[in-house]
């Protein structure tokens, strides 16, 4: 009775973030790594589950050495341990290759019948990660997922209600089953000191790709299928016109150009 | 004599040069620079910025070619600029051309023809971004000069053809089978990945709503193709053929334009509301292909016990709206939201709020705006107390007009708003929303 739990490191997009006009650079000062806020949701729900039905619970991280400060949180959290993938060879995957990484690693751990991940992260946002683990595993795919109502490990299924547009379904999946969950299934908790002074202490161990037996051509920017030839800075538009003077003055123009575009009908 | 001169001049290292990073442009894009450097010179900071060891460095360029922004130059020491001028004067000096390398073209790639569409239905009824992909499909068939299709799976689902050509589908591929009548990723995949095997489409596009998104993934991965998810914007590199395709990336602070050169189809999905709807038109016609799908229901993983519909009247969809009055962290508190209620009460409209004030608790997330909520282009939106985080923005950036208040003149809001308030917010939405209860009071009595 194995869950694991996929979580990503990604920048705090909430921080404020200013531009530097000047240079046409994003002022990047106040932006620290922070856990994936969906994977938090997942971190939660393995713990939960953990709890419920006695079962170990892993979590897993590719990225960079920085990215280990997420697996010490999940450690501080309570999980039975961590894994983190990391290897130059590995920068620059696009989802394809990140997903076939995340599977190397749960194939190592074995006997997985729950990979748990957040529907998407906050910075690459793509949302599909879920889908291709789940497709590249072998495993039952179930996205979006809002409530885990039961598991049975025994009989190898799970009962889930999944989001659908304008509503939720209720659906029955055999194990292993990857498993991606939405925002408002649970209210994550936080590490308590002695967690994460326990954490702080613990080693993290560090799979590399020979460690995975992962097919460098496989993985990493030269394998993605899909390849970024330019890059722009989203440029300001600043062809806004600010309104000035009293506030009743900036009201009244606000009001009357409402007007012109009808919608006070 | 000679020969021991030649020899010493070929004892002359030949400058190479370096490679340093320009100050402010790199973007943590996650050390694609280390990955491609040759001789592990490239270590990265804690912010993810690269530190180049110059004695190690070989000058390969490898990194400044493999850079997304451009954020690393070569550069001759002046130590090379010396032995470079006395090589010139030897005449032994030629600038160096850096070759781009062009991609080899994996064969049978011009096997794969044709725009493809998928249709998303729940209960027949399809997903109006279906109709909006077919808008910009028909632009990128055009530009290629190929055939606009749409591909449609579920159970008694033909009407849905009809409705494809009066949005611009010349041909129909359908699959229509019991099994398919509730989503279910692996027959949807199935039937999906067989067609794609058997028309060879070049371009597959799909909605990026929850649907498409599951069902997109598996497909691309079923097919080992690239796919891109929420472009925000699609167009056709005539010369080469390639469907470019652009969205935000590292964290939506800039926008990458992405190709997929090796593999097909090319795959890109799209979320809801970013493409405008094409005209509809009811006597258009097309061909319709039927496709049987070759799969038991015994060998499904997945069985759907049960759907349970929210109450329609529950349901707020800020996608739809035409007016949106928005709020963010600077509303302060979820009371504070009833100003922004009756601002929205007298234009019609309804309220939605910014990322920052759903996680506070101040508004339901259904109401969100921006990457990780919804897209909305509304007539008018009114953002109140936004600073305007690009994620917020690429949200709502394509409302037809954009209204700002807020406190701070370099917040990012401004950027993209055509009017903008310098102010208190709690003081302007009041005022604002009398005159305008006073323009209608005025109308109503004329």
């Amino acid at each position: 009775m194995k869950v694991a739990v996929c979580i990503k490191q990604v920048p705090d997009t909430e921080a404020e973030i200013k531009w530097d006009t000047q240079k046409g650079v994003l002022k990047r000062d106040s932006i620290d790594p922070i856990t994936n806020p969906f994977d938090e949701f997942a971190v939660e729900e393995a713990l939960l589950t953990k709890e419920k039905y006695d079962c170990e619970v892993y979590a897993i991280s590719m990225g960079p050495e920085r990215a280990q400060d997420v697996l010490r949180n999940a450690l501080a959290l309570g999980v039975n341990g961590v894994y983190h993938i990391m290897d130059e060879s590995l920068s620059g995957s696009d989802t394809f290759g990140t997903a076939y990484a995340l599977a190397a690693a749960i194939k190592k751990i074995g006997d997985v019948d729950i990979v748990l991940m957040g529907r998407q992260s906050t910075d690459g946002n793509t949302g599909v990660v879920p889908g291709e683990l789940a497709a590249i595993l072998g495993y039952t795919p179930l996205t979006y997922v809002a409530k885990i109502r039961e598991i049975d490990f025994q009989g190898k299924k799970i009962v889930v209600e999944r989001a659908i547009e304008g509503g939720f379904e209720v659906v029955e999946g055999k194990l292993p089953a990857v498993v991606s969950v939405i925002k408002g299934i649970n209210e994550p908790r936080l590490p308590n000191l002695m967690g994460i002074r326990k954490a702080a202490k613990m080693e993290i161990p560090k799979w590399t790709c020979d460690d995975l037996g992962i097919e460098k051509n496989k993985v990493g920017l030269s394998a993605s299928a899909t390849k970024v030839v330019e890059i722009s800075v989203p440029p300001p538009k600043s062809q806004g016109e600010i309104l000035k003077g009293e506030l009743d003055e900036i009201a009244e123009a606000l009001a009357s150009k409402l007007l012109d575009l009808k919608i006070i009908k | 004599m000679t020969n021991s001169g030649e020899e010493k001049r070929k004892r002359v290292k030949r400058p190479r040069g370096k490679v340093r990073l320009i100050e402010g442009k790199c973007i943590a894009c996650g050390g694609r620079c280390q990955a491609e450097c040759p001789v592990d010179a490239i270590t990265l900071n804690d912010k993810g910025e690269p530190i180049i060891s110059l004695e190690k460095c070989i000058g390969c360029r490898k990194c400044v070619k493999v850079c997304p922004v451009s954020a690393i130059e070569h550069y001759y020491t002046d130590e090379e600029l010396r032995i470079i001028e006395e090589l010139k004067k030897q005449g032994l000096w030629k600038e160096e051309q850096i070759e781009e390398k062009e991609e080899r073209k994996t064969e049978g790639l011009d096997e794969y023809r044709g725009v493809w569409v998928f249709v998303e239905q729940q209960d027949g009824c399809a997903a109006t971004v279906s109709w909006e992909l077919l808008g910009v499909g028909a632009k990128l068939a055009t530009d290629l000069g190929v055939e606009l299709s749409a591909f449609i799976l579920g159970d008694s689902i033909e009407h849905l053809a009809y409705e494809a050509f009066a949005y611009g589908a010349q041909k129909v591929y359908l699959i229509e089978d019991p099994i398919l009548k509730d989503y279910r990723t692996e027959p949807y995949l199935k039937g999906t990945v067989d067609l794609i095997r058997k028309y060879k489409p070049e371009i597959v596009l799909m909605g990026a709503t929850g649907l498409g998104r599951d069902l997109a993934g598996a497909v691309a991965t079923e097919l080992e193709t690239g796919l891109t998810a929420d472009c925000t914007g699609l167009t056709i590199d005539k010369e080469r053929g390639l469907l470019e395709q652009t969205r935000p990336a590292f964290g939506g602070n800039i926008m990458a334009t992405i190709l997929t050169q090796n593999h097909r189809p090319q795959m890109a999905s799209v979320r809801p509301h970013v493409m405008p709807m094409p005209p509809r038109n009811p006597d258009a016609k097309g061909e319709i292909i039927r496709e049987k799908l070759n799969m038991r229901e015994e060998d499904i993983r997945v069985k759907v016990i049960e759907i349970i519909r929210e109450e329609q009247a529950e349901k707020i969809d800020i996608a739809g709206a035409e007016v949106l009055v928005s709020g963010g962290r600077g509303m302060q508190a979820a009371e504070n939201f009833k100003i922004l209620e009756e601002l929205a009460g007298i234009l019609g409209g309804t309220v939605s709020a910014s990322r920052a004030a759903v996680d506070a608790g101040w508004m339901p997330y259904e109401r969100q705006v921006g990457q990780t909520g919804k897209t909305v282009r509304p007539k008018i939106y009114i953002a109140c107390g936004i600073s305007g985080a690009i994620q917020h923005l690429v949200g709502m950036q394509d409302s037809d007009v954009i209204i700002a208040i807020n406190r701070d003149r370099d917040a990012p809001i401004f950027e993209v708003a055509h009017y903008g308030i310098v102010g208190d917010l709690f003081q302007i939405v009041p005022i604002l929303t009398r005159k305008l209860r006073e323009i209608a009071a005025k109308k109503c009595a004329a």
